[in-house]
């Protein structure tokens, strides 16, 4: 095992000087973004730092729990923090802050929904989830539940959920890098499979928790000396910062030959909601993907398990949510600093347009570019190689959970039906994290050219539909059965993934077909495919008279004391 | 595996405690109430967005900044607060009511 790593560290480092050289014969190219040194070294540091960590991590990842939740006696500030860092994508980084950027308050809206979703967990589920569980979240909805059925529903929803959000990743990774970094897409993606499969198949939970929190540390001091830096442009004067965004936009509305009295308006636009959300129901529908996805991500999910007890639990999500929020305030603040400093210098942008230079995806540069602006070179790289630090954190988290659904849900639960030794189990989800990494580099290289906008909103919409009523029902609902949890979450499921397809986003962008004729007029299924799947469970779980069902009704009881008791929960010691 | 919860002598005792019985519904409505408190918050700004964007795109002052803002900021900070207010109060009174509920029922 030791040689291995030694072995695969060296493959890393070989990587990183390839990496660099075939990135230094694109200088000389026109309209490429130049190799970045700095970022480089930067995120050399990074990469050699978390690679001793993981060093450290696999000497102690020696059993399935050990892989699974680092032993289970993290604690809630450092869970909170790890869990911000699982959670706050290079997406919310660096697209949150380009949408702010391109329409303002619009970005503050998306913001808000991806936050609401904490409460939830920590009033109904963050402690029930901890006292139930063990490794993933079938644990807790098949607590009473025939192991079989309820796993072969829980894996899919798991890795349904994890495929469409590791693909945004990787596409986003590999696109992002190629314009920080100046390295070709297939390369910055293998570096980013390489490096996540390298963290999570030595160091398990343990190496992944250690890269969340330091990218979480790494990436809130970040922004927070960019918001400074953008208010203190303004003498820390909000109205300032916002009536300079106006007039910028403004003026290049004017440029765009809109008269005076247009430009005023669609300059003043910034300040309210705009184009984002268009009918009441696509906004209801979104605000409920967002809000009960977020209760229903298997790798945030998975968390939950990492500390010894309920109230660490609940202190999680309450560190969680303070960062998490503070972040996107500030990212609102940086996306303003975009309008204001990146698109009204000509060293960074077509100030004429008001649009960053480099050509498509370019506005994704806005929060890095405002990191220049305020803070010269060496904050630029030390920015470029966050947003780097970023990616590999999510994904890592991702593939874990990916994992751990295929070799405790249905190795160790189904297959070997519950009799699984540690070993073999640890063995059968390394050979996972493997065949993840490799799929989703590849998947990540297929999907290049795609349009892939909508693929993060259908993993929150999946979450919400298949994954959270169940979840929701089995631990709260007296009656649920098996049958009425495996059909509902599979109608949720089917119908969110289904209505996506039919959506405009997939029907008109990516399918090809005309304007106007998708089948499904909204931008989120939730509202739908979330009723579908609770009606689903609800109505199946009531209409199953079976003794099986009997006996999992007479099991609540049991089940209710323990979620709401922590009794007999498994704690960091009962490993 | 999880063991066989059924066969748990503990789990009669502590139904029949009224301890638990009082844990259950405080913990609960508290709950309840505060997620219906954050759904109505933020459904209510979605319906805003919805329904009436002239209202959050008004000024406040003679400057820029429009309502919108201290809106959203205050949904941003209400849900820290509101997270706070729960985690605080369930660390502490739940749990000593949840520690008693256990040594009581081990005895």
């Amino acid at each position: 095992m030791k040689n291995l790593l030694q072995f695969l560290t060296a493959m890393a480092v070989l990587l990183g000087a390839a990496a660099a050289q075939a990135a230094g014969g694109e200088l000389g190219q026109v309209d490429k973004q130049p190799t970045n040194w700095v970022a480089i070294s930067m995120f050399g540091i990074f990469v050699v730092g978390t690679l001793f960590i993981t060093k450290w991590a696999a000497s102690k990842t020696k059993s399935a729990a050990d892989f699974y939740i680092g032993g289970g006696g993290i604690t809630g500030f450092q869970n909170g923090l790890a869990i911000a860092g699982d959670y706050m994508s290079a997406a919310s980084f660096l697209g949150i802050s380009a949408a702010v950027m391109a329409s303002g308050y619009d970005g503050l809206i998306f913001s808000i929904g991806f936050l609401v979703g904490w409460p939830v967990i920590t009033f109904l589920m963050a402690e029930r989830l901890r006292n139930l569980g063990k490794f993933t979240f079938a644990d807790v909805a098949g607590y009473r539940f025939q192991q079989a059925p309820i796993r072969i529903f829980a894996a899919p929803g798991t890795l349904v959920v994890v495929a469409f959000y590791l693909i945004a990743q990787m596409v986003g990774a590999g696109a992002l890098i190629k314009l920080l970094f100046g390295l070709d897409y297939w390369l910055a993606v293998v570096i980013v499979g390489g490096l996540m499969m390298i963290y999570v198949l030595f160091g398990g939970m343990t190496a992944t928790t250690w890269v969340q929190i330091i990218k979480a540390v790494l990436l809130l001091s970040g922004v927070t000396f960019m918001a400074i830096m953008v208010m203190a442009q303004f003498g820390f004067s909000f109205e300032a910062l916002f009536a300079k965004g106006v007039q910028v936009k403004t003026q290049l509305a004017i440029n765009g030959g809109k008269t005076s009295e247009e430009a005023a308006k669609i300059g003043f636009a910034i300040m309210g909601p705009g184009g984002f959300v268009k009918d009441p129901i696509s906004a209801i529908s979104f605000g409920m993907a967002l809000m009960f996805g977020t209760a229903g991500l298997p790798h945030i999910l998975m968390r939950f398990f990492t500390v010894p007890d309920a109230k660490q639990a609940r202190k999680s999500v309450f560190w969680a949510t303070t960062w998490i929020g503070y972040f996107y305030m500030l990212i609102f603040i940086i996306g303003f600093g975009a309008i204001t400093l990146v698109l009204t210098n000509p060293e960074y942008a077509d100030t004429a347009k008001g649009i960053i230079k480099g050509g498509g995806g370019s506005a994704n540069m806005a929060a890095v570019l405002v990191a220049k602006a305020v803070g010269g070179n060496v904050f630029f790289g030390f920015i470029s190689a966050v947003a780097f630090a970023t990616i590999l954190a999510v994904v890592a988290g991702l593939t874990l959970s990916g994992a751990s659904a295929v070799s405790h849900d249905l190795y160790a639960t189904v297959i070997k039906k519950g009799n699984a030794d540690s070993a073999s189990e640890l063995k059968v989800s390394r050979l996972t994290t493997l065949a993840l990494g490799v799929v989703a580099v590849a998947l990540g290289i297929a999907f290049e050219k795609q349009n892939i906008a909508f693929m993060v909103s259908l993993a929150f919409a999946i979450a919400a539909s298949a994954n959270f009523p169940v979840l929701f029902m089995s631990v709260l609902w007296k009656d649920c059965t098996t049958k009425g949890a495996v059909i509902g979450g599979f109608l949720g499921l089917i119908s969110s993934v289904g209505l996506t397809v039919l959506s405009p986003a997939v029907w008109e962008a990516v399918l090809g077909n005309r304007a106007g004729s998708a089948p499904f007029p909204y931008s989120s299924p939730a509202l739908f495919s979330v009723t579908i799947g609770f009606v689903g469970v609800w109505l199946f779980s009531i209409l199953d008279r079976s003794p099986q069902a009997a006996i999992e009704r007479g099991l609540f009881k049991a089940q209710q004391v323990r979620s709401e008791t922590g009794l007999g929960a498994s704690g960091a010691s009962g490993h | 595996m999880n063991d066989p919860v059924a066969v748990d002598p503990m789990v009669a005792k502590i139904e029949a405690n009224p301890k638990y019985r009082e844990l259950r519904t405080k913990r609960n409505s508290f709950g309840w109430t505060m997620t219906i408190l954050m759904m109505v918050v933020y459904y209510g700004y979605i319906a805003l967005i919805a329904f009436n964007k002239p209202f959050l795109a008004q000024p406040i002052g003679a400057g820029v900044t429009s309502l919108g803002i201290p809106i959203a900021i205050g949904v941003i900070v209400f849900t820290i607060v509101i997270t706070g207010i729960y985690v605080n109060r369930a660390n502490g009174e739940y749990d000593r009511l949840t520690a008693e509920i256990l040594k009581e029922a081990a005895k």
